[in-house]
């Protein structure tokens, strides 16, 4: 400590040390929060149903989702990104996962939605399964902190199935 | 910066980090911000810098006391003997 140079550098060094520490802190904090997100998902209509010119199948749907995740924000949540998977399967593959919908929710005033929509993304199956095949609609959601583990989770929604037909 | 002085500076500077940290945790917890959290810290941290790394004279007031220049000379330095060499018969 005799020079200034000296202590600026063990004052900078010690106060980056306890950043560290007041991080981890504040990202184990997160643990003792209490979360129950709930979430419905109903299919409006299925717009389209076609072979996309003698390839894979392809679906348009109209959702209407509500979720309601407000108690997964906590002082330490930065942005949770929520979307919204078909997942159904295949002779060719156990589980097939397309994404049809997401969005960055930012703050917990809008963590609390109801909204009816076409699917975002396009959903198209590798090759032609998709008749009369039953699918789960899964809202998954990504919980990003402003410090420490990012962490994920999932409501599995069943029973929803196309048609047997072409439209 | 006297020995007593660093001696000062060094616990000062960790008591007043970790107090600041302990404070910033507490009070950005309550009130579930992490913003306040931030800032308290960053108070802490600069009022640390203030106090502890400039020379400011309070840290000055238990010098060194050197050898009188009259004493020394009472009790000079020994000389340096010329080395012997050894050298094998």
């Amino acid at each position: 400590m005799h020079s200034f140079g000296y202590r600026a550098n063990a004052l900078f060094t010690f106060s980056v040390t306890a950043l560290a520490f007041i991080c981890a802190i504040a990202s184990l904090s997160d643990n003792f929060s209490d979360q129950n997100p709930s979430a419905e998902i109903q299919i409006l209509n299925i717009n389209r149903f076609k072979k996309q010119s003698y390839e894979n199948d392809e679906v348009s749907l109209t959702l209407d989702i509500t979720a309601d995740l407000q108690s997964l924000f906590t002082w330490n949540t930065k942005q949770v990104f929520a979307f919204v998977a078909a997942e159904y399967e295949t002779p060719k593959n156990s589980l097939n996962q397309v994404s049809l919908w997401d969005a960055i929710i930012p703050d917990k005033e809008h963590a609390k939605f109801r909204i009816q929509t076409s699917n975002k993304y396009r959903f198209i199956d590798q090759g032609h399964n998709l008749r009369g095949k039953e699918f789960n609609l899964t809202l998954h959601w990504h919980v990003m902190p402003k410090t420490g583990k990012m962490f994920a989770d999932k409501i599995v929604m069943p029973g929803y199935s196309l048609p047997d037909a072409y439209k | 910066m006297d020995w007593q002085g660093q001696k000062v500076v060094e616990q000062l500077m960790q008591i007043l980090l970790v107090i600041s940290g302990v404070v910033a945790v507490v009070v950005g917890y309550a009130t579930e911000s992490f913003r306040t959290m931030m800032l308290i810290y960053a108070g802490g941290v600069v009022l640390a810098t203030l106090v502890t790394v400039p020379n400011w004279p309070f840290y000055n007031r238990h010098p060194l006391e050197w050898l009188d220049p009259s004493e020394a000379e009472k009790h000079p330095k020994p000389q340096v003997v010329a080395k012997k060499r050894f050298s094998k018969k």
